[in-house]
């Protein structure tokens, strides 16, 4: 669980993207898991981010027409072509686990920002990744559902050992976390 | 693909006023493609009907000998036979063609004829008709005589003739009064008025008669043969490749009704580039709908879709959703459109039963299914241009981080 600290404009986003391959990098190089990312195409890439990057993000996370349960099952449905059920059991758990388990039908419009951000942290998880990019996901929520947030990402983290990059300009955030790494003018300083 | 498929239903469903907009605007498309359809169709049935399609599509007539001339060498003309106006060509062996004929794919009717032309005298006043002999218990092959008939019935007996109103009216007849019928060739017979018919078209009821074929073949002398063969056709539009099918299995001269009749088919065609025209503005006026609301939709819907990419959907899947959307659309609006054409013909008169004053709409030429295929293959292919651009959305930028 490492912390990305730097103010506003500091290049947190940026390089979440492209740790989360959605962007590629004017130079240098990035491989994970052995595979050359900045190479891969497309389509690798979908395939790549799909299996084992989770993301959580800070505004527009869910797709606002479907169940809190539906936006947690997308990733491995988009992959299986279909929702079976053993995708909706584990998704059902993981919003139980998420203290959600009464939100689980309801349309994640109708949902409340903290809400929200518990779904976007089970969807992350579904496909059971191995790094979950979370980009200032506490930056729109008052400070008990902030925490809230945070005490769940480090309990997963604790027991399933996913790897979570959050990036704050919050000391108080990134202080929950074992490794902070500061940012500032798009460079990694400490 | 299942899932795409929910996907694509759920955001069709989630703003429901505006895909029920859509859909409508699709549907009045559609309704206005099914209804032109019948329109121009129907109008052709009822033209053609009014002119040839009741009468007949093929007909066979004796070649009629050019009289000889006699020439010497020189190139100077003896002599020349003036054609007889009062004797016809027949068709001597016509009985042995007939079930040649009947046996033909595409033949529904075959009426073997004696016409010529006579008199009809009433007491002091006459009337030139052209008369023809039909086959008795079939004088509807061709002309749906019954059909016509305001008076009595178009059975034809011995010593029965059945007339036009106008006709009837020129000369006072009444159903059941006698006249005398004097062939162009001497021979008169006395018969009774069993029927007395309307089929609108001047020329017929004006100037027509029919009686039995044994009547007219002791009117104009022709102890066998006939003089004509008229057939009708299950394909008004066969009849040429029909007639030259008879032509070369019986050797006998058959035209087929498009012969002679090149103005009115120009005239139809001309219509029906009118009805095609007008289709095609109604299914581009779908295509464009289709395409402008899927392209909205896409752009509100650009920070789901890079969500949905950055999730690990592929260009593929979102491809999918949205052209699934325009194939749902299309066949939704073209179901319901169609649907509405059909309620909309409905009260029109059938085919069989035109009245003046109204639109000759045949419900049976609405062109449903291909209204519908059209209106999917359109909506597909109008969602392809948004569905391409909801491909292209950069993730990065459309999730706004
Ligand atoms: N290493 C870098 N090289 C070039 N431009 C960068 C770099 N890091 C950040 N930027 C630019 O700085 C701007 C702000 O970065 P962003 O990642 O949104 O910051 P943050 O999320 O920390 O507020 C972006 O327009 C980005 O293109
Ligand atoms: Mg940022």
């Amino acid at each position: 669980m490492a912390a990305l600290l730097g103010p506003s404009g500091s290049g947190k986003s940026t390089l979440l993207t492209i740790l989360g391959t959605l962007m590629k990098p004017t130079s240098g190089r990035y491989t994970m898991l052995g595979q050359d990312l900045v190479a891969a195409d497309d389509c690798a890439l979908t395939e790549f981010r799909n299996r084992h990057i989770g993301f959580v993000f800070q505004f527009h996370n869910l797709l606002p027409d479907f169940t809190a349960l539906e936006n947690v099952v997308f990733p491995t449905a988009v992959r299986e072509g279909r929702e079976t059920a053993q995708a909706r059991a584990r998704g059902r758990d993981l919003l139980v686990r998420m203290g959600l388990e009464a939100r689980v039908d309801f349309p994640s419009a109708n949902l409340s920002g903290g809400q929200k951000q518990r779904v976007a942290v089970a969807r992350a998880l579904m496909n059971r990744p191995e790094l979950v990019l979370a980009d200032e996901p506490t930056g729109n929520l008052d400070r008990d559902s902030a925490m809230q947030v945070m005490d769940l990402i480090a309990e997963i983290n604790c027991e399933e050992g996913t790897t979570f990059l959050i990036s704050t300009h919050d000391e108080k955030i990134a202080g929950l976390c074992r490794r902070q790494i500061v940012v500032g003018d798009g460079v990694v300083t400490g | 693909m299942l899932y795409g498929l929910k996907i694509a239903t759920r955001y069709l469903t989630a703003s429901k006023a505006q895909t029920a907009l859509l859909v409508l605007g699709v549907a009045v498309g559609v309704f206005i493609f099914v209804f032109m359809s019948a329109l121009i169709g129907g109008l052709a049935e009822f033209i053609l009907s009014r002119t040839v399609g009741d009468i007949r599509h093929i007909t066979i007539e004796a070649d009629d000998p050019d009289p000889p001339v006699l020439i010497q060498r020189d190139g100077h003309v003896l002599a020349v036979i003036e054609r007889g106006r009062t004797r016809t060509a027949t068709l001597p062996d016509a009985a042995t063609y007939l079930p040649l004929i009947e046996k033909v794919p595409g033949v529904v009717a075959v009426s073997p004829q004696i016409g010529g032309a006579g008199f009809l005298a009433r007491g002091a006043q006459v009337a030139q008709v052209s008369v023809t002999g039909l086959e008795p218990g079939r004088e509807s092959a061709i002309l749906n005589l019954r059909g016509y008939i305001v008076e009595g019935s178009e059975r034809l007996g011995s010593g029965v003739v059945v007339l036009g109103e106008t006709l009837a009216d020129d000369l006072s007849l009444k159903l059941g009064q006698t006249l005398r019928l004097q062939s162009s060739i001497g021979a008169s017979a006395v018969l009774a008025v069993g029927g007395i018919y309307s089929t609108g078209n001047g020329m017929i009821d004006a100037s027509s008669v029919y009686v039995s074929l044994p009547t007219a073949r002791t009117l104009f002398a022709l102890p066998q043969g006939v003089t004509r063969i008229e057939i009708k056709l299950s394909d008004l539009n066969a009849a040429d490749a029909t007639a030259r099918r008879i032509a070369a299995l019986t050797g006998l001269d058959a035209v087929p009704w498009t012969e002679g009749a090149e103005q009115l088919m120009e005239a139809l065609n001309a219509q029906a580039q009118t009805g095609y025209f007008l289709k095609t503005f109604a299914l581009i006026t779908i295509v464009i709908g289709v395409a402008s609301a899927l392209l909205l939709s896409t752009y509100r819907r650009r920070p789901e879709i890079g969500i949905m990419r950055a999730m690990g959907a592929g260009r593929g899947f979102v491809i999918f959703v949205f052209v699934t959307q325009g194939a749902l659309v299309g066949l939704l609006g073209g179901l319901s459109g169609a649907a509405l054409g059909y309620l909309a013909l409905l009260p029109f008169p059938s085919r069989d039963a035109f009245e003046a004053g109204t639109l000759p709409m045949d419900i049976t030429q609405g062109s449903y299914g291909l209204a519908i295929t059209l209106t999917v293959i359109g909506a597909v292919l109008a969602s392809i241009l948004p569905a391409r651009s909801a491909a292209r959305v950069d993730p990065v930028t459309a999730i706004g981080q």
